[in-house]
């Protein structure tokens, strides 16, 4: 089966800023993938050359086995592209929008209703609401409906839940769960390192380079050295004597936790911890963790600064 | 007890016949941090506004740092900083530039503007960026220039929407590194995120819904009356009852 995606040293400068370094990688057909990266890594370059809206300076670039360039226009037609930006009629209302969207790809929205139903009936009550007096999740979830009404074998969604409430975001991705197992291949970005964890595979990227591609469950090995987890009452305390440990590498909160990470080749945990308790943390709860994408996407992060 | 800083009683804000917040009472004491956390449309935005002294109340009051948000907004916004979630710097000013006619509208003058620059931007190691143009600067840096404007006239409590929206996981906890450091200080925080990790890192969090304020406790305190793993999970289950079950 031909790869949903397939991108070969890609690469695209904006005068001197390179916001693509010779790229690589594929998607497979009814595969969720995830590009994870801090604003400015380059993945909305990555969307517009994908979705055909700009052109790469160098290297080959395939949906659903056509050219970005020649094929531009059937490619336009068998995708869906949901842009970073909100950019629905803000004043048309949620049904108009979905009827516009219907039409333009000649289509209707009952013809394809069923792909639609799940997200729609919850839009449904505000089916007469101007798009732009709608909430953070509820726009975004008429984006994806818009996305989807013509049936796309291939779906593009640059930051689709970038401020919005973790309620509807947990609600967007059982959505995008249920597109998956349609058959519909979908490249995703996101800031947001929980979401990375239900995709099959992730691109962790920086700058313009891929920094590490593997299946969620699997990239916690990419992580070297010890990690250790502590609190204390006294957070802010406990964080910068940490910091000044001369056995800690790095230390950043983690919710309720600090995660430590001792220096490389020091497993010996448990006498920083003796350590901080001797230096009045009284109170200190702390055990060796196992690194989590976050902490392997910061340790990526800081090797690539350094 | 420690001097509170914030008030809010029956705090309540409508729009025509909706009722944007609905009787919200709380209070905040000086040097705490206090996450506003909610729901897209739950009705954060508009208290914020509100207690900045941007939004007549429908009815209800509240004070922060002793002034009344209804009779006294103007001297609100003097005593509080504010830092929305789009980013309010001009993009082609310089940053030096931008904190010069930032503070000149506070009323300070240009000599304490620069020296109080200068030593902002060498606490962020930033100094090399003072005559730099603020479009050129990547996403991060502009965030923490955007937190030093908001505190360049030494206000006692500042507001934070959504300071962190989009950045990277490290610039992220730096971010986070500097509301420690000013709550050490005494400075009073009041913050929304939509990251369930920061909402830890809060000395006591709200949680909005509908309007009102459905819970109030230490993120601790969360977790065990919610039976909740991590304050997700609390949110989970209070921001949208039991639909998501």
């Amino acid at each position: 089966m031909k790869p949903a995606i397939s991108i070969q040293n890609l690469s695209k400068s904006y005068k001197e800023v390179e916001a693509l370094k010779s790229i690589s990688f594929e998607v497979k057909q009814g595969e969720l993938f995830g590009l994870i990266g801090p604003d400015g890594a380059g993945k909305s370059t990555l969307f517009r050359i994908l979705t055909t809206l700009t052109l790469a300076d160098s290297g080959i670039v395939r949906v659903m086995d056509m050219d970005v360039v020649q094929d531009f226009r059937e490619i336009r037609n068998r995708i869906g592209y949901m842009p970073g930006r909100f950019s629905l009629y803000q004043d048309l209302t949620v049904a108009e929008n979905l009827e516009f969207f219907a039409t333009i790809f000649g289509t209707t929205i009952e013809e394809n209703y069923d792909l639609i139903r799940d997200i729609y009936v919850q839009l449904e009550p505000f089916k007469t609401r101007p798009a732009g007096k709608l909430s953070g999740g509820m726009k975004q979830k008429l984006a994806l409906c818009c996305a989807l009404i013509h049936k796309p074998e291939v779906l593009f969604l640059d930051e689709p839940t970038t401020g919005v409430d973790p309620v509807s975001r947990k609600e967007f991705w059982q959505m995008l769960k249920r597109l998956k197992n349609e058959g519909i291949a979908i490249l995703v970005s996101t800031p947001y390192m929980d979401e990375a964890a239900l995709c099959d595979r992730i691109a962790l990227v920086q700058k313009g380079e891929i920094l590490s591609i593997a299946s969620p469950d699997t990239i916690n090995e990419a992580f070297h050295g010890t990690l250790v987890a502590m609190k204390s009452h006294r957070m802010y305390e406990l964080l910068t004597t940490l910091r000044n440990h001369p056995k800690v590498a790095s230390c950043y909160a983690f919710g309720e936790f600090l995660n430590a990470a001792l220096m490389d080749g020091d497993e010996d945990w448990q006498s920083l911890e003796m350590d901080i308790r001797h230096k009045g943390f009284d109170d200190l709860v702390a055990y060796e963790t196992t690194a989590g994408i976050e902490n392997v996407f910061m340790q990526l992060l800081s090797q690539a600064e350094a | 007890m420690k001097e509170k800083v914030i008030t809010s009683n029956k705090l309540s804000r409508k729009f025509g016949d909706f009722v944007a917040v609905d009787e919200v009472t709380f209070e905040v004491s000086k040097g705490e941090i206090f996450g506003f956390l909610g729901a897209n449309g739950a009705g954060k935005t508009t208290a914020m506004r509100m207690l900045c002294g941007l939004l007549a109340p429908s009815s209800g009051s509240a004070t922060v740092a002793g002034y009344d948000v209804s009779t006294q907004p103007e001297m609100v916004k003097k005593n509080i900083g504010y830092m929305s979630q789009k980013f309010s710097m001009y993009e082609d000013l310089t940053v030096k530039e931008n904190f010069l006619f930032y503070g000149g509208v506070y009323g300070l003058k240009r000599k304490a503007i620069i020296e109080r620059l200068s030593m902002m931007l060498g606490l962020l190691n930033l100094s090399h960026v003072m005559n730099s143009l603020v479009g050129s600067l990547p996403l991060g840096w502009k965030q923490k220039l955007s937190f030093s404007l908001a505190m360049l006239h030494q206000p006692g409590i500042i507001f934070l929407d959504e300071p962190t929206g989009g950045v990277d996981p490290i610039t992220r906890r730096q971010f986070w590194d500097l509301i420690y450091e000013a709550a050490y200080d005494g400075i009073t925080i009041f913050v929304t995120t939509h990251y369930m990790d920061e909402a830890e890192y809060c000395d006591r969090v709200s949680i909005m819904v509908d309007g009102s304020i459905k819970a109030l406790d230490s993120p601790e305190n969360l977790r065990k009356t919610y039976n909740a793993a991590s304050m997700d999970g609390v949110f989970q289950e209070l921001a949208r009852g039991t639909s998501t079950k």
